[in-house]
């Protein structure tokens, strides 16, 4: 069984519940997008993922093992997940070395760590800096980085929070392209973003998570042209989305969210229009 | 963890007495537990000043953070007690210099418990510090409790890219923490540069003459601590010059390879 099940659960930081009655399962090769305010849990939720943290109560099951039977060193086999700040873990002299080290840790050959790591610095842009130091780079290339280490070991599941931060809009679509890539190569990926326009790109299954539980859960179109629930998750709307909304006396559907499905739906409704004029 | 230590030297406003006192008389009190600490070598002198703190931990209502930074600190105890022990110390004298870091972690950790930083630098300017000094002190114990979240965030991702911090020699080991410490190390230096950066940007330094809103004003009730916490102190000195205390060190030992060390 690959997948992602979380059964009833509950966590606590000393006396703060962080997440409650969380129950959901991520289907193998599933994408994810897990959104919500700022604090309501969204990285507690995945750092259970890998068995970072153990539930406090209920159960969370990787591939069928549960998290608690099993060491995160174990688990980063098969889960792997970037933080969001690539400062928190970068420390080796050269790109080339800190994109190796997981896999060092995981104990692969030295000739696949040396095809592996040189394939992933490619796809990630980062080929003309494997002999650079890691600290000498900007703030989106040190994000690459860090991607590229985590990502070099080809986990079967991928979870990346807020991966978008601090990338231009370019570097974001290769991101998007590359994540895309990844997926329908069967790896599941899970999201944890803010980025909405992002999320309306890349079209996952959406789980809103508001104060520590699950709000709401479903196609990223369905939650994302649903006002209410977005404004309850202090999230804002899509900018098409808006845009169309407020076309009132036009009477667009509230489900368009983005630029090419908005462009076919007003060239029929002026369509429309000029065929009654004339 | 080790980690936890650090709780335990964080300030959080409480309505007790300790957290209105002043922090001078409150540090002339941890002043006076660490100089007698320093001064007795004698296991129960040392429990009897470590039990004497439990009051004012209790009065605090901090007890639970304090036993956390207890907890926090046992490794290292552990590693005074081992060190001394295989270097042939006696057992007694092992667990007395083990007792004096516990008592030193105690003591620190309720000033930290309950006074503000903010007190802390006007007691600072108070004592005719400079500015820039006494603002470097403070912003240096503000910065602990978020530099130790962030170690906290490093051990995570780290362990998260396969880094089993646990096992191997010891040696092993501690070669495992350069992943740790070279991205703590690294983004402490750039917090401080971009928070020089924030303070230049803000004026700051641009007037020699800084007036504080609030002032420190000593109440009788902290004149009576400072007053009891000194002749504590002098009592201290008196007995350990005058009075003989046994040692009661019944002198057993590891026994090294060189046999017992000379001199014992």
């Amino acid at each position: 069984m690959n997948m992602i099940e979380v059964k009833d659960l509950h966590f606590a930081y000393e006396d703060k519940e962080v997440l409650r009655d969380i129950d959901l399962t991520i289907s193998d090769g599933e994408f994810v997008a897990i959104m919500g305010e700022n604090g309501a849990g969204k990285t507690t939720l995945v750092k259970h993922f890998n068995g970072l943290l153990k539930p406090a109560r209920g159960e969370v099951l990787i591939d069928g093992i549960s998290t608690r039977k099993s060491t995160v060193a174990h688990l980063s086999r098969n889960v792997g997940l970037v933080f969001q700040n690539p400062d928190h873990q970068l420390f080796s002299e050269t790109v080339f070395e800190e994109v190796a080290f997981s896999m060092r840790n995981l104990g692969y050959p030295e000739e696949t760590i040396r095809k592996r790591v040189k394939f992933i610095l490619e796809t990630l842009d980062l080929g003309a800096y494997a002999e650079a130091s890691p600290f000498m780079l900007s703030g989106g290339e040190r994000k690459r980085v860090a991607l590229a280490s985590v990502l070099v070991s080809d986990p079967k599941h991928i979870i990346l929070d807020e991966p978008t931060i601090g990338q231009d809009y370019q570097q974001k679509d290769r991101l998007r392209n590359f994540i895309i890539q990844m997926n329908s190569q069967g790896r599941t990926v899970v999201i944890v973003t803010h980025d909405i326009e992002f999320v309306v790109d890349c079209k996952p299954r959406v789980i809103l998570v508001s104060k520590g539980s699950i709000l709401a859960d479903n196609s990223y179109d369905s939650i994302l042209s649903d006002r209410e629930l977005v404004e309850k998750a202090s999230l804002v709307s899509p900018q098409i989305a808006a845009l169309m909304s407020s076309l009132t006396n036009l009477n667009f559907s509230p489900k368009i969210l983005d630029l090419y499905h908005a462009k076919s739906a007003l060239e029929q409704r002026f369509g429309e229009i000029v065929h009654k004029a004339v | 963890m080790s980690i936890r230590l650090f709780e335990g030297f964080k300030f959080k406003q409480k309505a007790t007495l300790l957290h209105r006192m002043d922090p001078r008389p409150k540090f002339l009190i941890a002043l006076t537990i660490f100089m007698l600490s320093l001064i007795f070598a004698n296991f129960v002198v040392l429990l009897v000043l470590f039990i004497s703190q439990l009051p004012l931990v209790y009065v605090s209502k901090s007890m639970r953070r304090w036993f956390g930074s207890m907890k926090g600190g046992v490794v290292l105890a552990a590693m005074i007690f081992i060190m001394n022990f295989l270097t042939g110390s006696t057992l007694v004298f092992s667990a007395t210099m083990t007792l004096r870091f516990i008592v030193l972690v105690s003591a620190f950790s309720m000033f930290f418990m309950t006074t503000s930083p903010d007190d802390l630098g006007l007691a600072l300017e108070k004592a005719r510090l400079p500015y820039t000094l006494s603002f470097t002190f403070t912003t240096a114990v503000r910065l602990v409790p978020t530099i130790a979240l962030e170690a906290q965030t490093i051990v995570d991702a780290q362990r998260s890219r396969g880094l089993e911090l646990d096992r191997g020699s010891l040696i092993q080991r501690v070669r495992k923490y350069v992943p740790i410490l070279i991205p703590l190390i690294v983004s402490a230096i750039r917090r401080s540069t971009e928070l020089a950066e924030a303070l230049e940007s803000r004026a700051f330094g641009a007037v020699k003459n800084r007036q504080p809103l609030a002032t420190l004003q000593m109440k009788p009730l902290d004149w009576a601590a400072a007053a009891i916490a000194l002749a504590v102190l002098a009592a201290g000195i008196y007995v350990q010059i005058y009075v003989p205390i046994p040692s009661f060190d019944n002198g057993i030992r590891m026994p090294t390879l060189w046999g017992v060390p000379p001199g014992s």
